[in-house]
């Protein structure tokens, strides 16, 4: 096991075992597969965000070349699981199954024909008349009628109030547009029902596992019965998480064509139908005494959900827990709108609270005339305030420290504006990041060949991180054998379960797993002999391979420690005195996530999480035209994302000590907390450079105009 | 997409007989022509392929340098003619989408393009540019990138193009051939303000087909710049942009010529800002002056108020870069 070092060379590390098939195309997505009879569907949207749909003219579509179906709610085969929620759940809204509308773009049809640009044309000739009802899409608009979600958390510690009676206090809203996932692949499903009762897909998801139980609960046929792969995942951020209607509408479609449909999602329908980071106000007032210790805080939040589905996130949480403060209290509300459900996406929650807290923390500093990193000192903490539970593992410190040097944190000035290059105005910021360190229960089957092949299995997907080129290495370091005998199959119903790939868990919960199936077998060839030579003591013992099935699960560890993964981002920025431009010119990124497995995959990892970063600070939006509920913006030319010149030079470093409590190989996830702070740190570093602080996100240009300091 | 017939007529005269025909439409990069059809804003029947015609000189003519329509953006922007003797309309270009598009991008494409008004795209909305009579989306709506010179109550989109916000201050003109022969078309008289018809983005008559530009020489290769204000580094349409020229005796502005981008429903040349440029020092003053003459008369819509302050801005800036200030 290497050790707790942060010299990790940033050329070390394997490269990916599946590089050379992403880059040459030969790695299969779920929309590549080639299926026997495929025809293809195409996705109609509403265009108004509530109402009713009065009439539906399909009669062109239908009649056009090529088209096999058109699937409304007037003639769609009904859903099994559809019909048993008798009272409208709040959940996913079940597709062709009524003439309510409930947000713009919601799928009203789908059109089936023996090709794609056939299917695209016919559903350009679907038409739909509608009742229109008063629709509600701008959340500023609806802060009052905001409630706190079933599994309410309000919560209070000490005298919420205290904050009011501190010397130095901070109080300030904060905005949050919302911000759509965009990964580089479409979702996309092949399904095909292979049986009355039978179903096969390629789909893009994250959970293989969980898409299966959904698809099995929905048409109401034994699990075991759905067969999901989903080998190759090009990104997801969060929007794979679970079944989405239009994953439903393929398999209803190919019920009624009877053949295999592909249905893959237009960029738009990515924007509208797939959730997205919801857009959230936030209010936060913190109180401290003059040498900086925090008196209270208090933080409120209200993020937007759908009229169909109570989707929270929480991000004031993070104020319960981020520093030593007596007196705190925290909410996470949400408000009702006629839009699409949000969803998870990176950093939920703890992306949003973190650029509210961490700008605040800020403006404290500028207030108290203390360094933002003193100030971060002077609150740490070892224990989390919010359970009195030991950290399992807690070296943000050490984050702090090595950050500040990377990044020239003592070239700083403290004064706004004050400092220049070449005619720009240069800031510094610095934002923490933190999230939960989870280890969900994950089974992996490992089998050694007597030709000294080691086959690992299980049910994980790999939305990009490099899950298999981890668990390889993971495995190759473990047994002391070279990668190239390591193979990891995933992506297959069919496999060992495993969860999710989201919020950060599969290194710890899948790599454990890996581990411990790699000790046992170890142990196993102990008992053959006394060699590292595995493939010839099998040989030796007649035995064509070796294998052992590892359930693995976290323990009585989760009761004694409160696990997290930490991290800090700096930034320098530029910003022009004359246009408000702002320009990246460099970023740091420190993970506080244990040992670091797989150092080449672990540093890509910051490296994009710090590029989303950028985004969020700097660019991403997405905007609706409230007269219609509608998207404006919904495609990627005018919703915009950082392009290479956007893009500085980003330096990802690692605290690189093992987390001994949390699991055995003292990993910890660090998918979050590459992009969580780094919003934060921006505005933090433009306020440094000009003084203007910015609070609702992206900022823009326009933003930056009329209070610029003046540059000789 | 709508089925459509594709044909690509061996020669000009056969061209120029094909799009007389109702329904045809040129297709040359096809950047943005591809897109419309797929978004169901445009769809003509047939499509007639020009990209073979021998429309790709760039050469010097009698009094100024000659622009096939058909030269790539990409290719125009590295050209050495141009990079020495019109190095502003080089920048403009760079400013302009990404290398990908400008290595398909034509020259005639490029002063024909269409606006990026998000309501103009989205077939479920009103747009009277795309649908005369149904109202205009953007105003009340999101105009954020909307104009705040020339616009009517009927239209505020503006003409998204960098390379025409330098061809307009460099004085060049259209050379255009139709069954009738060729014309010329001063470029400041190409494109159309919106008024009552935003459905006409410009002149050019129907049947008729660009040959190429044509710029004058002059004396501005030494101090020109081009500035574009955007919401990231690149591959953005323009806030706003400056296109900044100026010939110079010491420190006295003896020429100038300056035009904006991202402000109108064409290219928008400042005449009176240029008029109070002439004659005066080199100093932030002058420039400071002429850019609030520029931006007198403007109008904004509530999401482009910024304009009113990004504008005089960005025009102090680019004739600070183009005279050497900075
Ligand atoms: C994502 C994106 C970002 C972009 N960003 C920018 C930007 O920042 N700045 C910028 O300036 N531009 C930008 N563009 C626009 C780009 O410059 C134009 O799409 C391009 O210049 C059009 O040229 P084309 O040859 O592809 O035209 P086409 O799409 O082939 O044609 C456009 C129109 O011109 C007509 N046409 C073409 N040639 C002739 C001719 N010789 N005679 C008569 N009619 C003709 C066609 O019939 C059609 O109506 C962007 C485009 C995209 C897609």
């Amino acid at each position: 096991m290497r050790t707790g070092s942060n010299s990790i060379p940033s050329s070390g590390g394997m490269s990916r075992v599946d590089g050379r098939l992403k880059v040459t195309g030969a790695a299969k997505y779920s929309a590549e597969y080639e299926v026997k009879g495929l025809t293809y569907g195409v996705l109609v949207g509403s265009t108004i965000a509530k109402g009713t749909i009065k009439s539906i003219d399909i009669k062109r579509a239908e009649r056009a070349p090529g088209v096999l179906a058109v699937i409304t709610h007037l003639n769609s085969p009904k859903v099994p699981g559809y019909q048993s929620a008798t009272n409208t759940p709040k959940g996913q809204i079940r597709i062709f199954y009524d003439n309510k509308v409930v947000y713009n773009g919601q799928p009203i049809a789908l059109v089936i024909a023996n090709t794609f640009e056939r299917a695209l044309y016919a559903a350009s000739l679907v038409t739909a008349q509608y009742n229109n009802g008063e629709h509600q899409t701008r959340l500023t608009d609806n802060l009052q009628a905001a409630f706190s979600p079933k599994d309410d958390n309000e919560y209070k510690r000490g005298d919420p109030d205290a904050w009011r009676s501190a010397p130095v206090k901070v109080e300030q809203e904060y905005l949050l547009p919302s911000e759509v996932h965009n990964p580089m692949e479409m979702h996309a499903i092949i399904a095909r029902w292979d049986a009355e009762d039978k179903i096969t897909v390629w789909d893009k998801t994250q959970g293989v596992k969980d898409t299966q139980t959904n698809i099995a609960l929905t048409f109401k046929i034994p699990t075991e019965n759905v067969q999901v792969n989903s080998r190759f995942v090009g990104g997801a951020f969060g929007n794979a998480l679970q079944v989405w209607p239009h994953e439903i509408a393929a398999l209803i479609g190919a019920k009624v064509v009877k053949r295999p449909v592909k249905l893959v999602l237009s960029r738009t329908d990515m924007f509208t139908s797939v959730g997205y980071r919801p857009h959230t106000w936030q209010k936060i007032a913190i109180g401290a005494t003059a040498d900086g210790k925090l008196v209270g805080i208090n933080h409120h939040a209200v993020g937007q959900t759908s009229a169909y589905e109570d989707f929270a996130e929480a991000p004031a949480d993070v104020s319960r827990q981020l520093y030593a403060c007596a007196n705190v209290a925290t909410s996470n509300k949400i408000a009702s709108l006629d839009i699409g459900s949000p969803v998870w996406m990176r950093g939920p929650g703890y992306a949003t609270g973190c650029f509210a807290l961490e700008s605040a923390l800020d403006e404290l500093s500028y207030q108290l005339n203390i360094d933002p990193i003193e100030l971060r000192m002077r609150n740490y903490t070892d224990v989390d305030p919010e359970s009195g539970k030991a950290f399992s593992g807690k070296f943000l410190n050490d984050a702090y420290k090595l950050g500040a040097d990377d990044i020239g944190w003592s070239n700083r000035s403290s004064k706004p504006g004050s400092l220049t290059k070449d005619g720009w105005l240069v800031g510094y910021g610095m934002a923490g990041g933190v999230f939960v360190a989870d280890r969900e229960p994950a089974t992996v089957r490992a089998t050694f060949t007597d030709g000294g092949k080691l086959i690992m299995q299980t049910a994980v997907s790999d939305i990009g991180p490099g899950t298999a080129t981890a668990m390889v290495a993971l495995a190759a370091d473990t047994l002391g054998i070279t990668a190239e005998n390591i193979r990891f199959d995933m992506g297959d119903s069919s496999l060992p379960p495993a969860p999710q790939q989201g919020g950060s868990t599969i290194m710890s919960s899948v790599g454990s797993a890996v581990f411990l199936a790699c000790k046992q077998l170890m142990e196993k060839f102990k008992a053959l002999g006394d060699s590292s030579d595995y493939a010839q003591l099998l040989k030796q013992n007649k035995l064509p391979k070796l294998e052992v099935l590892i359930d693995s699960k976290a323990g009585t560890e989760v009761d004694k420690y409160a696990m997290y993964s930490w991290s800090v981002h700096y930034v320098v920025v530029h910003v022009h005195p004359v246009t408000g431009v702002v320009k990246m010119e460099k970023v740091t990124c420190v993970a506080d996530s244990g040992r670091i497995i797989s150092p080449k995959t672990a540093r890509s990892q910051i490296i994009g999480g710090a590029i989303m970063g950028i985004g969020m600070a700097l660019m991403e939006e997405a905007v609706i035209d409230h007269r219609y509920g509608r998207l404006m913006n919904a495609n990627l030319g005018d919703y915009h994302v950082p392009v290479n010149a956007d893009i500085p030079q980003i330096n990802a470093l690692f605290v690189n000590k093992a987390d001994t409590n949390i699991n055995p190989i003292g990993a910890k996830g660090m998918g979050e907390i590459a992009l969580i702070g780094m919003a934060g740190a921006v505005a933090n570093a433009v306020y440094n450079a000009t003084g203007i602080r910015v609070r609702d996100l992206p900022i823009t240009p326009d933003k930056m105009l009329g209070a610029l300091p003046h540059v000789a | 997409m709508k089925q459509f017939q594709y044909s690509r007529p061996a020669t000009q005269q056969a061209v120029i007989d094909a799009i007389n025909k109702p329904g045809a439409k040129i297709i040359a990069g096809g950047t943005n022509l591809v897109d419309l059809m797929k978004r169901g804003v445009t769809a003509p029947d047939k499509l007639i392929d020009i990209n073979h015609l021998p429309l790709k000189n760039i050469a010097p003519v009698k009094g100024g340098l000659h622009i096939g329509a058909l030269a790539l953006n990409s290719v125009v922007s590295e050209n050495k003619l141009v990079v020495a003797q019109q190095p502003l309309l080089s920048m403009a270009l760079k400013a302009g989408a990404s290398p990908q598009l400008r290595n398909m991008a034509t020259v005639g494409g490029n002063i024909l393009q269409r606006t990026r008004c998000a309501y103009f795209y989205d077939t479920t909305m009103p747009c009277n540019k795309r649908e005369p009579g149904s109202g205009c989306g953007a105003i009340g709506g999101y105009n954020r990138m909307h104009a705040i010179f020339g616009a009517s109550d009927k239209c505020i989109a503006v003409h998204p193009s960098d390379m025409c916000v330098a061809l307009v201050a460099l004085d060049a003109t259209v050379i255009v051939q139709s069954k009738k022969g060729t014309r010329r078309i001063p470029f400041a008289d190409f494109h159309r303000l919106p008024g009552e018809h935003p459905d006409l983005d410009n002149n050019l008559a129907a049947g008729e087909l660009i040959l190429g530009v044509e710029i004058p020489d002059n004396n501005f290769a030494k101090n020109s710049y081009y500035l574009k204000i955007r919401d990231r580094q690149s591959y953005a349409f323009a806030l706003v942009s400056v296109a900044a020229s100026l010939e110079l005796e010491g420190n006295t502005i003896k020429n100038a010529r300056l035009a904006m981008g991202g402000v109108a429903h064409k290219p928008w040349r400042l005449v009176e800002a240029e008029k109070a440029l002439i004659g005066k020092p080199v100093s932030a003053e002058t420039f400071n002056i002429a850019a609030q003459i520029a931006i007198q008369g403007a109008k904004t819509y509530g999401g482009n108020d910024f304009k009113l302050k990004l504008a005089p801005a960005t025009i102090t800036e680019a004739l600070k870069h183009a005279s050497g200030l900075v």
